[in-house]
């Protein structure tokens, strides 16, 4: 074949751009981001095919148990990390500790995650995460809340679900929600429209690209509660494009064949037969938690707004 | 393989993991027929692959416990015409830095590609990139923790490079007989015309693989197009 000869450029180079932080989130499709709290933890997820890992102190179920006030990591910790892995590395920044984020983003993270697992910082205001060039992910529990993330500048939106428990109900609670939000946006007309964002609290414009695309302007994860490679596949058939898993790994009987089952599954969502192979042997999963034991005040989800 | 050379090519996007859903569209714009390849049956119908951008790490391992990294080296030693992007370029190279020791690739390209070589997230960019075999403006070219092209061997075309800033000059595209890879995304923009380049070589392997099977030369695999090395 004749390859034809290009024209000149003169386009300068740019980072931090929407696209850039919003096809970070592409790439990461289709894969599971794993919790760890060490550098050998951070390498069984690789080895165990993880897309990225996401840095942090402590597990949410450990949290839940030692209580106190949950921060960011320590930096050297989260060097260790990015030191051992060659996959992405995420990090979480308390709810509205714009000051967390920023050195979260001179350490050199690939992503910052404004987590409502963290105690939030402020009860009014998240970050403003457009003006960072690292990109960032939020948890939202419905349509609204995922929206109004996005205008702050958040390139990629992860359902809360209820993070610690191991128990996926929430999660599904919170993907059906945000599924829901976006399927009725797209029978209203024009007219409509402009009440929905009322409702939603969201901006108008974000309203009429939703109902037109079909779809969030961002990838949508799931979190909080998947311990199993079922979880994880039925996350992806309600709608889910990639899985967060938080203590279901590291909490379970046998880390490794967990973590590399629950990957399988999440490529092979919908084939129960690679589900059902990858679901053997697995060992003792995370002890779970009924979230309607919880008492409000742990109630994760709630946080954030 | 479908064989009537008029109709559309039928080109698998690799959908272990990564953005398989950009691909299949930009595929659809270029006038192909796109589809999801996840095992080793899917793959034995489709005239062309690309290997979509994601974590080739992940990629890698899935392709191996399924089973599909095998088919997937014998396809492309066969002559399936593939394109990677970035994870993609990764899977096709034939040595890679930065790595862990154990990953695998499929190979196929004689090119050593360095993994996250422009750096980490925040060092992610776009830029204008001029391309070999594409007409008109230049490319708008997506960095994301982006590989670029350390060496190329003998029978390797660098289609395009980096120009200005720190990397001025990295091989970021690149072409080998059936074989084409590019560090950035064009997936992402909108552009379809490296898929279009992609689905025309793809057109040509099927025509040079009708001629030899109506000259009784048998399947069409193997044998290199024009440019390319046998």
């Amino acid at each position: 074949m004749t390859l034809a000869q290009p024209e000149p450029t003169d386009v300068p180079s740019t980072t931090g751009t929407d696209r850039v932080k919003r096809g970070m989130a592409e790439q990461l499709k289709g894969g599971v981001i794993m919790d760890v709290v060490t550098p050998e933890q951070a390498k069984i997820a690789e080895d165990a095919g993880a897309v990225a890992v996401m840095a942090l102190e402590r597990v949410p179920a450990d949290i839940r148990v030692q209580g106190g006030i949950a921060r960011m990591s320590d930096p050297d910790m989260i060097e260790g990390i990015i030191g051992a892995v060659s996959i992405p590395v995420m990090a979480k920044a308390r709810i509205g500790h714009f000051v967390e984020a920023q050195v979260l983003q001179a350490l050199g993270v690939d992503y910052i995650d404004e987590s409502e697992v963290l105690t939030p910082a402020d009860e009014a205001h998240h970050i403003v995460k457009s003006t960072f060039t690292v990109p960032f992910v939020c948890g939202a529990t419905d349509l609204g809340e995922a929206l109004r993330r996005i205008s702050e500048g958040a390139a990629m939106i992860r359902s809360k679900g209820e993070a610690g428990t191991g128990n996926v109900v929430e999660a599904t609670r919170h993907m059906r929600s945000i599924r829901a939000g976006i399927k009725r946006l797209g029978t209203l007309d024009e007219t409509e429209l402009f009440v929905a964002a009322k409702e939603l609290r969201a901006p108008y414009d974000l309203v009429v690209e939703v109902a037109r695309r079909g779809a969030l302007p961002v990838v949508l994860f799931t979190a909080g509660g998947i311990a199993t490679p079922a979880d994880a596949a039925m996350m992806m058939q309600l709608g889910a494009q990639g899985v967060f898993v938080g203590s279901g790994i590291f909490k379970s009987g046998d880390p490794a064949q967990r973590a590399a089952a629950i990957v399988q599954a999440t490529t092979f969502y919908d084939d129960p037969e690679v589900i059902a192979k990858v679901s053997r042997g697995l060992g003792e999963p995370m002890v779970g938690i009924n979230v309607s034991t919880l008492p409000e005040s742990e109630h994760y989800a709630t946080r954030g707004w | 393989m479908s064989t009537a050379v008029s109709s559309p090519p039928v080109i698998g996007v690799l959908a272990l993991q990564g953005d398989v859903r950009e691909h299949v569209a930009a595929l659809r714009a270029a006038g192909a027929e796109a589809r999801p390849v996840r095992r080793p049956e899917e793959l034995a119908e489709v005239d062309g692959l690309v290997i979509p951008g994601g974590e080739s790490t992940t990629m890698a391992k899935l392709a191996a416990r399924f089973g599909m990294l095998e088919p997937l080296r014998a396809a492309v030693r066969g002559g399936l015409p593939a394109y990677g992007s970035c994870a993609g370029m990764i899977m096709l190279a034939d040595s890679v830095l930065d790595a862990p020791a154990d990953q695998e690739t499929i190979g196929g390209l004689d090119v050593t590609v360095r993994r996250n070589a422009f750096g980490r997230q925040v060092d992610s960019f776009e830029s204008a990139v001029r391309l070999v075999g594409v007409p008109g403006p230049p490319v708008h070219a997506v960095f994301i923790r982006a590989p670029w092209v350390e060496e190329v061997g003998p029978g390797v075309e660098v289609l395009g490079r980096v120009e200005g800033g720190p990397a001025d000059g990295k091989i970021v595209a690149v072409r080998q007989g059936r074989l084409v890879a590019t560090s950035f995304h064009p997936e992402l923009t909108g552009d379809p015309r490296v898929h279009a380049l992609f689905v025309e070589l793809v057109r040509e392997a099927m025509a040079d693989g009708a001629r030899d099977h109506a000259r009784g030369g048998g399947a069409g695999a193997g044998v290199g197009d024009e440019g390319g090395q046998p």
